[in-house]
């Protein structure tokens, strides 16, 4: 291998990328793309439901849309955005030069703008696109769904590939390209929170990618496993879904918090409170999440023991929850903080997940949970676990890492106006869904009783607030890029702790080829 | 070290053995939780699923109890057969031998297939619900216009759970003629 090389130009180096932070920066700048499609679907929805009554777009539509979006948004922008963090900051973290497996890197990348290529081009197609909501429920998605939903399951399988492949390759970096001296107990919260993850994946794509297969087999093949005429059942679908969509959650919500175990102690001056402690909680809460699927099931028809069973499981996920929340807060307690713009997404996201997580214990409740099933409710719960927890500590990411990246500066008082605007705009948009959810207010649909207008309208502004925010902060990122004021510390801040901040800034090409020697 | 051959063998073999992880939970989905699933609703009665043709055993009939047999019967979708039981409420003891037809009729002007699928509420009680003739084993054919009675026989079982009274018994028919024709 020459050494030294700098990267190839022009296109060409985007094409056969196989530098961890060239690759990482495709998937940033991939997710970010498809977060602004995800958001514009979101628009559409929210300016729909500005006001009762049928105004903007017909239900189909609006169907394609709330579909569409939670597609987009898990699979397009939240998960490839963190496997684009995963690949700038762990090898700078762990001492390595680069990923076990570059080039299959380069594929996992490159798989992403088919997949979802062939998903938005069904939007454009005869009986429009898939409209069956994002957790596609049979028979919703098999008996009824539109010709389309063969787009869909091809693209649910290259993304699912994708994830793979990525996963793999987090796991054979951190498991074989540490530096010397780097033990695992040695490692950033990001390593430990992304390794974990990556098993996540790598158990529940595939349970995924055997559902959609399921699918497609009933759809064409004549197969009945959720066709109740063929002596299937619909319900089969659901625990297989949800066998993996409750993993999911916890695949998008623990690198964030990996992130904000980074910045917090770097804004208040302190070492993180109780690593052990995380880096066990975090093992908790990925096992736990194998054995409470179907707490999003409480009104199939389970037996009374299921129930009570998946409820107590499902409770169990809050300690260490709770675990984390308070090393967080106690890592803050008597710090010399500052608050730049990370550590306030940060504070951010600690204040507003908790609130998730008790609105989550609240829908773990399973006779309570039959009132707020398929609500606002829930659709507010996930939400602020999602938005304020997985969009927020990315946001918090970009602005911490991006002046090592690229040795600018982002501008400071931009960063806090996108800070307080997200947050307020989140929050005006959110909070009143658990008011209209309590009041019987269902999710999904185009149209709504007429006592539910205020805080409709409510939601709707708070929504294009916080859909202007990232206006914002996509021009200051630009603007950081292009011509943000110079940085060359390697420290970059005064307090961040870690392997990534003693290599020059900018990060250079090629970093760590002698490893580091940690003690 | 970083491009010993070791290092790339240690490489390789966790790579090999996550492939194997992940082509075992694919493999998982259809081994596993598909038939697993089926077992344990089967077995544990869950859902309202009842089994298939039961071997009647002689056993005494329970006059101490009146179980109340509720029949329902309603069309998925658009089938547009006319379907429902002959007898709306039915009494056995358990152990008793209990028959009922159910009236159907082809008003299409095509012949179809259909397809009866059963369900017990409260789903307890589908455990102790055992048919010894029913419509549902079988698809149903009916010519274009044409009717039929079709029968059913059950015998609730003796261990019934003293505290459930009430049984109903729901029919769901399905047009499966295109599935019929699709699989000759
Ligand atoms: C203390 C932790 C949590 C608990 C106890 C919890 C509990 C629940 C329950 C019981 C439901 C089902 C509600 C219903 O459909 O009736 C639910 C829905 C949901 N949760 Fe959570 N949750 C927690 C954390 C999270 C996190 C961290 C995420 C993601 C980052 C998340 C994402 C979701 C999503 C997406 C749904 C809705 C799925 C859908 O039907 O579309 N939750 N949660
Ligand atoms: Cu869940």
């Amino acid at each position: 291998m020459s050494e030294h090389h700098g990267p190839a130009k022009g296109i060409k180096r985007w094409i056969f990328a196989t530098n961890h932070k060239d690759i990482g920066t495709l998937y940033l700048w991939f997710s970010f793309a498809m977060f602004i499609i995800g958001g514009a679907f979101a628009m559409i929805i929210r300016a729909e439901l500005f006001q009762p009554g049928l105004q903007m777009i017909s239900p189909e539509f609006f169907n394609q849309m709330t579909t569409m979006h939670g597609l987009v948004m898990v699979f397009g922008a939240i998960m490839p955005s963190f496997v684009g963090l995963a690949n700038w900051l762990i090898p700078m973290m762990i001492g390595a030069p680069d990923m076990a497996l570059p080039r299959m890197n380069n594929l996992s990348f490159w798989l992403l703008p088919f997949a979802f290529t062939v998903l938005l081009s069904s939007l454009f197609m005869e009986g429009g696109a898939p409209n069956f909501g994002w957790t596609f429920y049979a028979p919703l998605s098999t008996t009824y769904a539109p010709p389309s939903v063969t787009f869909f399951i091809f693209g649910v399988h290259l993304m699912g590939a994708s994830s793979i492949m990525g996963s793999i390759n987090i796991i054979a970096t951190v498991m074989n390209m540490r530096a010397p001296g780097m033990t695992y107990m040695k490692m950033p919260l990001f390593v430990w929170t992304w390794l974990i993850t990556a098993f996540l994946l790598v158990a529940v794509m595939p349970v995924l990618a055997g559902a959609v297969t399921m699918m497609l087999m009933d759809i064409h093949f004549g197969t009945s496993f959720f066709n109740a005429a063929g002596g299937g059942d619909p319900v089969l679908f659901q625990h297989v879904f949800w066998f993996f969509g409750h993993p999911e959650v916890y695949i998008i919500i623990l690198p964030a918090f990996g992130v904000v175990s980074q910045i917090i102690p770097a804004f208040s001056r302190k070492p993180l409170f109780g690593y052990d402690s995380m880096v066990y909680a975090t093992a908790s809460i990925a096992f736990l999440s194998f054995i409470v699927w179907a707490h999003h099931m409480y009104t199939v028809g389970m037996p009374i023991a299921g129930e009570l069973f998946f409820m107590y499981a499902t409770m169990l996920i809050a300690v260490p929850t709770g675990v984390k929340v308070f090393n967080w807060i106690t890592t803050m307690f008597k710090g010399s903080i500052t608050f730049e713009t990370p550590m306030l997404f940060s504070i951010g996201f600690v204040f507003l997940f908790t609130i998730g997580g008790f609105t989550g214990l609240m829908l773990a409740i399973a006779p309570a949970d039959v009132q707020y099933h398929d609500s606002y409710f829930v659709v507010a719960h996930f939400h602020y676990v999602m938005v304020a927890g997985a969009v927020f500590s990315m946001s918090a990411a970009i602005y911490y890492w991006l002046p090592k990246w690229c040795g600018r500066m982002y501008d400071e008082t931009m960063g806090k106006v996108h800070f307080w605007i997200a947050f307020i705009g989140f929050n005006i948009a959110f909070f009143p869904q658990h008011f209209v959810g309590l009041a019987g207010m269902p999710r999904r649909i185009p149209d709504y009783a007429l006592q539910f207008t205020d805080f409709n309208m409510m939601s709707s502004i708070g929504a294009f607030i916080y859909g202007a925010a990232q206006i914002l902060f996509l021009f200051n990122v630009i603007r950081t890029i292009v011509a943000g004021k110079k940085v060359d510390d390697p420290q970059v801040w005064e307090g961040a702790q870690g392997l990534e901040w003693t290599i020059p800034t900018p990060a250079p090409y090629h970093t760590f080829t002698t490893p580091p020697q940690v003690k | 070290m970083a491009d010993s051959a070791q290092h790339r063998n240690s490489i390789r073999s966790t790579v090999s053995r996550l492939l194997l992880v992940v082509a075992c939970m694919f493999a998982f989905v259809f081994v596993v939780m598909v038939p697993l699933y089926n077992v344990l609703c089967d077995a544990l009665g869950i859902n309202g699923k009842t089994g298939g043709r039961y071997e009647a055993v002689s056993a005494e009939v329970d006059t101490s109890r009146t179980i109340k047999i509720q029949f329902v019967a309603r069309n998925n979708d658009d089938m547009p057969w006319q379907f429902g039981p002959t007898d709306k409420v039915i009494r056995v003891h358990p152990g008793e031998l209990g028959s009922t037809t159910f009236f159907a009729k082809n008003p299409a002007l095509q012949d179809m297939v259909a397809q009866a699928i059963p369900s017990i509420v409260p789903a307890r009680a589908a455990a102790y619900f055992n048919k010894t003739e029913c419509f549902c084993f079988n698809q149903q054919p009916l010519k274009a216009g044409e009717e039929a009675d079709l029968p059913l026989q059950f015998i609730v079982d003796q261990a019934l759970p003293e505290d459930i009274q009430t049984i109903t018994l729901s029919y769901t028919l399905f047009d499966v003629t295109d599935r019929v024709a699709s699989a000759n």
